[in-house]
């Protein structure tokens, strides 16, 4: 009785501790990670945002510079027409909302390669807000299935490039080109909706095929053409965000995803050390793979904004088709608007029924999928069948050279011949892969049927000979073709790859197949 | 003729000269609102402000300008502003003049440069990152630092 007295007692004092502490305070609780991109474009024009200098990459060190991009006194900004326009075609395409009046102002901040020692951008009124970006995160190898997400955009603004510094650390010095100085930049600046590296390398993905189907942005990102922020921070579920830390300038889609994947480890791991989080700037070193803190840390920079007293506000056009030298018609732009890669996607799923992976990976590589709809033109070749080709085997002798998609040479002409010859079997996947190989290597529009012929590779559907060469095997190996005979039905793959050897992979395999089983049969 | 004519010219310039003032005060003008107690500037901010401005002021003389400054300035808040939407610019009601997208200017290397002490191949010569001046942090800054570094 008194040991029950006991054991209700506890239990009365337990369920009064539990009823206290509803709110943990463990720090072992799952820590969800939110990351959030801030993305600089630039933009496609002939000459800067401001000035009338050449927009360009790889000029001669500071020959593209107007006497505005070096901050001259007396110099003035105005203001170009393209990039306004590009800006709001963007803008459009990620279903942002246009404003009507949006305005200039300078942002402070001192180094080497901001001559005049403040950045012209948009602070207080940006060209565009809350828009929204759709895409589908799928990374082979990392997800079994394509899943879709969204990420909400807070606003679009027109700004300036800065010049670029080389560094060098042994005489204490930086080296400046202000070539890019004054370069039309696009900052998308996006809400932390996304979880991990994989969710914000598909969003930079999707961004990238978007501008560059606009014609907005290069999108070379090897050039800084598009460069990436990411904000990292990491909360127990259904709390506010926690202290974030920044990485900046990512130059790669990959490198998106291995920055963010770094960063929340490290934060993980201070966290569940009992550590704290602080306020910083980061860089992704993409060699060692590691995010490393940059010097300015300790303080929180003031950029004392200030409107642009140089800049009467810009104005466009939101409702009628009719524009003038200075206000822009959103509507004529909306107009220009082409098919988007999620239209694209849904169009190779519907009217090809491809699966969505396969959609994904060929809208992913514009040279492959302009090759795949001049090869399905005319509905004469499998849709299925042409996408494996071009994802599996050009894919893959392309990635075994280390080349650049963006760098194929191969004419739509050989591609549409050779597909042709594999999938009328004159030629086996086998050999495919060799002639894209060559097709690599050769000069411009050797046709596919010339290589075959001088290396020999052609394939021998003729049945009489095929005929002929089974027969030969079933005589040279009566052993195998016993066995055979007593039931033993493995044995006639080995028969085959005895042909299969014999012949140097050149016979179609299908119908010697076929023969082989005939021959035996009536043996 | 000629000669009354000018006189009664100069006489009547007097007259409007009497009844129109200038706009500015000959003597300063105190406002009616109590002055704000003269504020004072730590030397954490002064560190700041001479890191953020490159401009050297951590001295008796500097401070005090600065701190005079402000004062100045401060005097502005004691108008009433409310319901007055800020006005950026007295062209605010003109529309922004767009410029078609056409290689105009650069192309003048030399010129750029011709500024510049020190240049290396074409490059403009310039000391890393911005000059370090020297930092002062209080006992909470640092101790904050040292926690985070774990």
């Amino acid at each position: 009785m008194k040991y029950i007295g006991v054991t209700n007692h506890l239990k009365k004092c337990t369920k009064v501790i539990s009823i206290k502490r509803d709110h943990s305070t463990t720090t072992n609780e799952k820590l969800q990670s939110v990351v959030g991109l801030e993305v600089h474009a630039q933009l496609n024009t002939q000459s800067k945002l401001f000035s009338g200098a050449q927009n360009t990459f790889g000029g001669l060190v500071n020959n593209c510079v107007s006497l505005f991009d070096a901050a001259i006194p007396g110099t003035l900004p105005v203001l170009n027409r393209k990039c306004v326009e590009l800006g709001i075609l963007t803008a459009l395409a990620l279903s942002c909302k246009v404003n009507e009046v949006s305005s200039f102002d300078r942002k402070h901040y001192f180094y080497a390669d901001l001559p005049a020692g403040y950045q012209i951008t948009q602070q207080r009124a940006p060209l565009a807000s809350d828009g929204v970006i759709n895409f589908q995160v799928f990374t082979p190898g990392v997800h079994k299935k394509p899943y879709n997400k969204s990420s909400k955009i807070k606003q679009i603004q027109l700004e300036q490039d800065s010049g670029k510094s080389l560094h060098d650390s042994d005489l204490k010095r930086s080296l400046v080109d202000l070539n890019r100085a004054g370069a039309p930049l696009i900052e998308l600046v996006f809400e932390p909706d996304l979880e991990d590296g994989e969710e914000a390398a598909a969003l930079v993905k999707e961004l990238l095929l978007i501008v560059q189907r606009l014609g907005a942005c290069t999108g070379r990102m090897e050039e800084g053409a598009l460069r990436v922020d990411a904000n990292v921070s990491l909360r127990r579920y259904g709390e506010p965000l926690s202290t974030r830390t920044e990485i900046k300038n990512i130059g790669s889609v990959r490198g998106v995803a291995g920055a963010i994947r770094h960063e929340i480890e490290r934060q993980r791991s201070v966290l569940e050390n009992g550590g704290k989080i602080i306020n910083e700037t980061r860089s992704w070193d993409a060699v060692n793979k590691v995010t490393v803190a940059m010097r300015d840390k300790e303080v929180v920079q003031d950029y004392r904004y200030m409107p642009e007293p140089n800049l009467p506000p810009l104005r466009v056009n939101l409702y009628t088709r009719e524009e003038t030298q200075d206000v822009l018609s959103v509507p004529l732009i909306k107009d220009r608007i082409p098919e988007l890669p999620e239209d694209s996607r849904k169009k190779l799923i519907e009217q090809f029924s491809l699966r969505p992976e396969v959609a994904i990976q060929l809208v992913n590589e514009p040279v492959l999928l302009n090759y795949f709809h001049e090869l399905t033109l005319g509905n004469t070749r499998s849709p299925t069948k042409v996408a494996n080709l071009l994802l599996n085997d050009l894919l893959t002798v392309l990635n075994k050279r280390k080349f650049d998609v963006e760098d194929c040479v191969i004419t739509i002409r050989q591609i549409r011949e050779l597909t042709d010859m594999l999938l009328n079997k004159h030629i086996n996947l086998d050999i495919c892969r060799k002639v894209l190989d060559e097709l690599l290597d050769s000069a411009n529009n050797t046709s596919p049927l010339d290589i075959i012929t001088k290396k020999e590779w052609s394939i021998v559907t003729d049945e009489e000979e095929i005929t002929k060469r089974c027969t030969e095997v079933i005589e040279n190996n009566p052993k195998l073709v016993k066995q055979y005979k007593d039931g033993k039905v493995k044995v006639f793959k080995a028969l085959l790859g005895i042909l299969a050897k014999n012949t140097s992979n050149k016979i179609d395999m299908s119908i010697a197949a076929a023969k082989m089983e005939e021959i035996l049969k009536k043996l | 003729m000629n000669f009354n004519n000018i006189t009664s010219k100069i006489l009547f310039l007097r007259l409007l000269s009497k009844r129109f003032y200038s706009k500015i005060p000959a003597v300063p003008v105190v406002t009616l609102e109590k002055q704000s107690p003269k504020l004072k500037v730590d030397t954490n901010t002064i560190a700041l402000l001479e890191r953020l401005s490159l401009v050297k002021c951590d001295n008796v003389e500097g401070v005090e300008i600065l701190e005079d400054s402000i004062s100045f300035a401060d005097k502005i808040l004691h108008i009433n502003t409310d319901n007055v939407e800020p006005l950026y610019s007295v062209l605010e009601n003109e529309n922004l003049s767009l410029r078609f997208d056409k290689i105009t200017q650069g192309n003048c290397q030399t010129d750029i440069l011709k500024n510049a002490t020190v240049t290396e191949d074409d490059y403009f010569v310039a000391p890393p990152g911005n000059i370090p001046l020297h930092e002062v942090h209080d006992n909470e800054c640092n101790q904050s630092l040292k926690e985070n570094e774990n």
